[in-house]
C-alpha cells in the first residue's frame, strides 16, 4: 500500500484509455444485464431457501480448503520450475498449465481415471485404506485443485522470475540456509505475487463447475456447489439462476474487497 | 488529433463487426433460396434445414439426416444437440431455426408459449427408463428396489431435468426412494459414472443405454411404465426454411424415420 502513494497519477494516453474503457465495458455490460434481468422480488426467499445457503456455505468452505492446499503444494512447485534446472523442466511446465487448456469436464474424467474406484490410484487406496474418493466432499476439493492449481503456480513463479535474486545471494553469503533464506528473503519478497496468485485460485475454485460435477458429482450438502446449483436451477427457472449467480459474485467481492484492505496490498 | 483519430478507428471497427454479423445472417437465406439442381420427387424443398433437437436424438438424427439428404438432393440437414431446455432458451432468444425436437413436453411448451412455434407439436417418439448396470451385472440389480441398497452407488438425473423428473415418478410409481450419490444434470451425464465403472447403476433413457451397449447392461423394470417421456416436434415461426421445416416434420412422422427411431430403442408415441 506503500507504493502507490509515492507514484505520480497521471491520465494515460488516449491509445491506452480507450481500449481500457472498452474492455471494462465489454467485462461490466453482461454483469449489468444480469442485475437488470434478475427477479429481486424473490430475493428474500432465495436467500432463505435451505438449499442455496447450502451451497454457497460449501462453494466458501471447500473453495478456501483448496486455496490452502494450493498454497501448500504450489509454491514448491513453482520455486522448483523458476529457480532450478533440471532435464524435462519445459515438458514438466506445459503440464503444469494444461489443466487451464483442458475442459474441466475432462478433467473431472482424468480424475476418475486416476482417483476414482477403478483408477490406477484409486484401485490402491480402495484396497490398502478403504477409501473411496469420487462423490465426496474431498472429490470436490481435488477437482477444484487441479483446476485453481496452475493459477497460483503462474502467477508465483512470474513473481520469482521478477524477483532480484541478489537478496538471496547475500543472505546465502552470510550464512543463511538455502531454507532459511527461502523463508526469511524469498517468501516476503515474492508476497504480493502469492496473494494475487490466491485470489485468482480462489475465485477459479469458487467458480468451478466441469471437473466438479464430473468427479465429485452433484448432491445437496456434499458435493453441490454453487455453480452447480446455478446451472441445475437454470434448467426450469432461468430468473432464478440469474440471482443465485449474482449472490456468488457479490459474495466473492464482497471478501476479496475486504481482504485487499486488509493484507492483499498489491492486488 | 488523437482523440479523433482513435474515434475513427474503433468505429470502422464496429462497422466491420456489424457487416460480418450482417453476413452471417443474409449467407444463411440465401443458402435456403438456392434452387437446386436435379430435385424430382420434391422440388419445393431445398436448401439448409437448421435442427435443434434434444441431445439424446444425436445418433438417430443423424442417421435420418443422411437419408432425407440422398432423398431430398439439394438440401443440407445442420443439426445443433443440447439439453432441450437450452435449446428451448435459445429459440425464445431468437435462434435461426426451423426445427425443433424436445425430450419432453414441458420444454416444448416454453416454445409453444413464447409464441414460437408454427403450428401444434405432434409426438414422435416416446423413451422409458432402464437401470444402466456395468457389463455382466456384478450386482445382480434386477428391480428398482435394488438400487435402495445403502452399499450400491446410485446415479440418477436432478429432479429439474427431463429424465430426473421420470426417475421420480418411476420412484413413486414404486413407492419408494433411492438415494443417488449423484444427480447428474442430463441423462448422458449419468450414464457416464456407470460406463467408467465409477458408479454401480444409473437411470437412464433405454436409447442410450442401447447406445453405450457394451458398457453398460440395461435392466428394464415395471415401474418405468408410469414414467414414460414423450418427445414433441414442431415447425418454428421464423424457420428461414419454412418449406423445409415442415418437410423434415413430415419425414420424422414417416414410416421410414420411425423405424429408425424404434430401432434405437425409442417407443412408437
Amino acid at each position: 500500500m506503500t507504493q502507490p502513494s509515492q507514484q505520480h497519477y497521471r491520465r494515460p494516453p488516449w491509445v491506452l484509455l480507450l481500449p481500457a474503457v472498452i474492455g471494462i465495458a465489454y467485462l461490466f455490460l453482461p454483469l449489468i444485464g444480469l442485475l437488470i434481468k434478475a427477479p429481486w422480488s424473490t430475493l428474500g426467499a432465495r436467500l432463505t431457501e435451505p438449499g442455496a445457503l447450502t451451497a454457497l456455505r460449501l462453494s466458501l468452505i471447500t473453495a478456501t480448503i483448496t486455496t490452502a492446499v494450493c498454497l501448500l503444494v504450489g509454491v514448491p512447485v513453482a520455486f522448483v520450475l523458476a529457480r532450478t534446472r533440471f532435464p524435462g523442466q519445459r515438458l514438466v511446465r506445459a503440464l503444469v498449465t494444461l489443466p487451464l487448456v483442458l475442459p474441466p469436464v475432462v478433467g473431472g474424467v482424468a480424475l476418475f481415471t486416476a482417483f476414482g474406484r477403478r483408477g490406477f490410484v484409486g484401485v490402491l487406496l480402495d484396497r490398502w485404506f478403504g477409501i473411496q474418493l469420487p462423490f465426496t466432499t474431498a472429490a470436490v476439493v481435488m477437482s477444484q485443485t487441479f483446476v485453481a492449481l496452475p493459477f497460483l503456480v503462474i502467477a508465483v513463479e512470474g513473481a520469482l522470475r521478477g524477483m532480484d535474486t541478489r537478496f538471496e545471494e547475500a543472505a546465502a553469503t552470510l550464512g543463511a540456509s538455502r531454507w532459511t533464506a527461502f523463508r526469511r528473503i524469498t517468501l516476503p519478497l515474492v508476497g504480493p505475487g502469492v496473494a494475487a496468485g490466491s485470489v485468482l485460485c480462489w475465485a477459479r475454485a469458487l467458480g468451478e463447475f466441469g471437473a466438479t460435477i464430473t468427479f465429485a458429482g452433484n448432491f445437496p450438502g456434499t458435493t453441490q456447489t454453487m455453480p452447480l446449483q446455478v446451472y441445475l436451477t437454470l434448467q426450469n427457472d432461468p430468473d432464478g439462476a440469474i440471482l443465485l449467480s449474482l449472490i456468488l459474485v457479490a459474495v466473492c467481492i464482497t471478501v476479496l474487497v475486504s481482504l485487499r484492505g486488509r493484507w492483499i496490498g498489491a492486488v | 488529433m488523437w482523440k479523433k483519430r482513435t474515434v475513427g478507428i474503433s468505429i470502422a471497427a464496429l462497422a466491420a463487426a456489424m457487416a460480418l454479423a450482417g453476413c452471417g445472417s443474409s449467407g444463411k437465406t440465401n443458402a435456403s433460396s438456392t434452387p437446386a439442381a436435379g430435385t424430382s420427387s420434391s422440388a419445393s424443398v431445398t436448401g439448409t434445414i437448421t435442427v435443434l433437437a434434444a441431445a439424446s436424438l444425436t445418433g438417430t438424427f443423424n442417421q435420418l439426416g443422411q437419408m432425407f439428404q440422398t432423398a431430398h438432393p439439394g438440401t443440407t440437414l445442420k443439426f445443433s444437440y443440447g439439453g432441450s431446455d437450452t435449446l428451448a432458451a435459445q429459440i425464445t432468444q431468437g435462434a435461426p431455426a426451423d426445427v425443433f425436437a424436445a425430450a419432453s413436453p414441458a420444454t416444448m411448451k416454453t416454445v409453444t408459449d413464447a409464441g414460437d412455434a408454427n403450428g401444434t407439436p405432434q409426438n414422435f417418439v416416446k423413451n422409458q427408463l432402464v437401470i444402466a448396470v456395468p457389463p455382466g451385472n456384478p450386482n445382480k440389480i434386477t428391480s428398482l428396489k435394488d438400487l435402495t441398497d445403502p452399499k450400491l452407488k446410485v446415479v440418477l438425473c436432478a429432479p429439474t431435468v427431463p429424465c430426473g423428473a421420470a426417475a421420480t415418478k418411476a420412484e413413486k410409481a414404486a413407492g419408494l426412494t433411492v438415494k443417488p450419490v449423484s444427480e447428474a444434470q442430463d441423462v448422458k451425464s449419468a450414464l457416464t459414472p456407470v460406463e467408467l465403472g465409477e458408479a454401480d447403476a444409473a437411470l437412464v433413457y433405454r436409447t442410450d443405454a442401447k447406445a453405450a451397449a457394451g458398457k453398460v447392461d440395461a435392466v428394464e423394470f415395471p415401474e418405468s411404465d408410469g414414467a414414460i417421456n414423450e418427445y414433441p416436434i414442431v415447425a418454428l415461426k421464423n424457420a428461414p426454411n419454412a418449406a423445409g421445416a415442415q418437410a423434415w416434420v413430415s419425414y420424422i412422422l414417416s414410416p421410414e424415420a420411425q423405424a429408425v427411431l424404434i430401432a434405437a430403442g425409442f417407443q412408437a408415441p
